[in-house]
């Protein structure tokens, strides 16, 4: 079914599981174009999961399986005949952990994703390699040094160049699963500073378990627990104003 | 007051225990050298009556007392790189499909039964080699290999079905378990982050396992193959029971050959004199020199490679 919505990005009751365990309840929500929606919850709410289910990744683990629907510019994500490998395309995803490919140098780890796609000639790589590390803040701490491998820079370019990576592709959609979980404060301001840059360019769906992060970079907020969307809405009035006694316990520190 | 602690070594058990323990840590690599050294001193007579030549003459006369391990030499390199050449794909192919194609039950029954291949010994391999591998080769694969390539030198002569064509494809099937399975830790260990780095840039099940797969692998199925080309440089049995034993080195794979270690299974127990026992035990000492020397590479690579980047 294909109707007109005002999201870029849409599910309808998008549910999850691992074996027979639901990691998340069926969930209705939306994402409007060039905003950044944060993802709260303590840990094991199946945030993450969510996420992952977007660009369906939940599904290449062993077991797991996804029912529901999801929306891409109105076009099925799920739904037979549609190719994960071109719904990944256009929903890219930075992880946790910074994951370059440890065999490539910084500029194969940018282009590999359009040498993915088929892009082959060696100038347009580097022209288009150039933009996204541009994007991603990264390009002047690089530029001299494209040839070395991606894993000797440290961990907060790292995950700019995995921003660059994802961003290559030019996605309609960047996913973010905690993406400064694993860096210092002060990598993890620059890429905050970042997500808002990007909003120009991409819709951004970051899950974080940093409230503050949340407050400070998304535009609309969900907050998750035991699997379920409690609340969502705009992120100045659920932080400021809660409609959910829950969510009021979560964001004051309460509980999670 | 100041307390006293009593010393460790003063406990008479621990001091015991300690040097059982370094006795049977320095026991190991003192066999080792203990071994070479046995070799050098057998070895020496015909050290020193044929020296360099020993190893660049290509006859091998025990009447005449006349030796040279060329041929031995030629055709344990041959066989031993073109067994690796067969397993190499296969076994790689295999432990990609064991770590990322079949579920994981059936990937434990595989793998179990791939392992259970290296656990067959060596004459059994050799048996089935000479009832099965032989004929086959004999009377199907070498006479159409000859038909249509014969015009190749590689596969030109009449088809024996002993040879090294016949030595190199048990060797194939005796080293596949041996990479397969170091392949397959070395697969392992690729963290399931990479994989998925590859999938959400949307690449294909075979471009993920391309990318971060086998290129982030390639130093450890290197060295699963220098360790299994170690294997096969070694092997005696089944190689001494299918390869012909003919001291000499032609250009057709169809040929007979010999290796070192089947000159030396061959002609131990019936070495007519001391020259020839000493020239057979040189035969060993060359075996023992390149075998140490390519395990000790693959060991250092691996290690270096896959052990050392997964402890940081």
């Amino acid at each position: 079914m294909t109707t007109t919505s005002p999201f870029l990005l849409e599910t309808r009751g998008l549910s999850a599981w691992f074996g027979n365990a639901q990691a998340v309840k069926p969930t209705t929500l939306g994402c409007a174009a060039n905003t950044v929606t944060a993802i709260i919850g303590p840990s094991g709410c199946g945030k993450s999961t969510f996420l992952r289910c977007l660009n369906r990744l939940h599904e290449e683990v062993p077991g797991a399986r996804a029912q529901g629907e999801v929306f891409l510019e109105n076009g099925p994500v799920y739904g037979p005949g549609v190719d994960p490998v071109a719904v990944r395309r256009k929903i890219g995803m930075v992880f946790q952990k910074p994951n370059p490919f440890p065999a490539l140098s910084i500029l194969e780890n940018t282009v590999v994703g359009l040498r993915l796609a088929g892009v082959r000639r060696k100038n347009v790589l580097r022209e288009l390699a150039e933009r996204s590390l541009r994007l991603a803040a990264l390009w002047d701490e690089v530029k001299d040094k494209l040839d070395q491998p991606g894993m000797s820079l440290s961990g907060g370019q790292q995950q700019r160049l995995c921003i660059a990576r994802a961003l290559a592709v030019e996605p309609r959609v960047l996913l973010m699963d905690e993406p400064t979980s694993a860096l210092d404060p002060v990598s993890t301001a620059r890429i905050e500073e970042l997500v808002t840059e990007l909003k120009k360019e991409v819709t951004v769906v970051i899950v974080t378990h940093n409230m503050q992060q949340a407050a400070r970079i998304s535009d609309r907020t969900a907050f998750f627990l035991l699997g379920e969307v409690v609340e969502f809405g705009e992120t100045s009035r659920l932080f400021t104003n809660p409609v959910d006694p829950r969510t009021e316990r979560y964001i004051t520190g309460r509980f999670g | 007051m100041t307390l006293r602690f009593r010393r460790p070594e003063a406990h008479a058990g621990d001091l015991i225990f300690s040097w059982v323990l370094r006795g049977a840590a320095m026991g190991l690599p003192a066999l080792l050298f203990s071994i070479a050294f046995f070799l050098f001193q057998r070895a020496e007579p015909a050290i020193a009556k044929f020296g360099w030549g020993f190893f660049t003459g290509s006859v091998w006369d025990p009447v005449q007392e006349n030796f040279g391990a060329l041929p031995a030499i030629y055709g344990t390199i041959v066989s031993s790189f073109l067994a690796l050449l067969l397993a190499a794909p296969l076994s790689i192919g295999t432990a990609l499909l064991l770590t990322e194609v079949l579920p994981r039950r059936l990937a434990s029954a595989v793998g179990f039964l791939v392992e259970m291949l290296a656990a067959v010994p060596s004459v059994v391999y050799g048996l089935w080699g000479i009832f099965v591998l032989v004929p086959w080769l004999r009377q199907s694969l070498e006479p159409a290999l000859a038909r249509n390539l014969g015009w190749i030198p590689l596969f030109s002569g009449p088809p024996y079905g002993v040879g090294m064509l016949a030595a190199a494809i048990i060797l194939a099937i005796m080293i596949a378990p041996t990479i397969t399975s170091i392949a397959r830790e070395v697969f392992r260990a690729i963290p399931r982050q990479q994989r998925e780095a590859a999938l959400a840039l949307g690449a294909t099940r075979w471009e993920t396992m391309r990318l971060a797969v086998l290129r982030s692998g390639k130093a450890g199925v290197f060295g699963a193959a220098i360790l299994g080309l170690g294997r096969a440089l070694g092997e005696t049995m089944a190689v001494t029971m299918v390869i012909g034993n003919r001291p000499s080195i032609s250009a057709s794979l169809l040929e007979p050959a010999q290796t070192l270690s089947s000159v030396l299974a061959n002609e131990y127990a019936e070495a007519a004199s001391d020259l020839h026992l000493a020239a057979l035990v040189e035969i060993g000492l060359a075996l023992f020199a390149v075998t140490f020397a390519v395990n000790a590479f693959a060991r250092l690579f691996l290690w270096r490679r896959t052990l050392g980047r997964s402890a940081r």
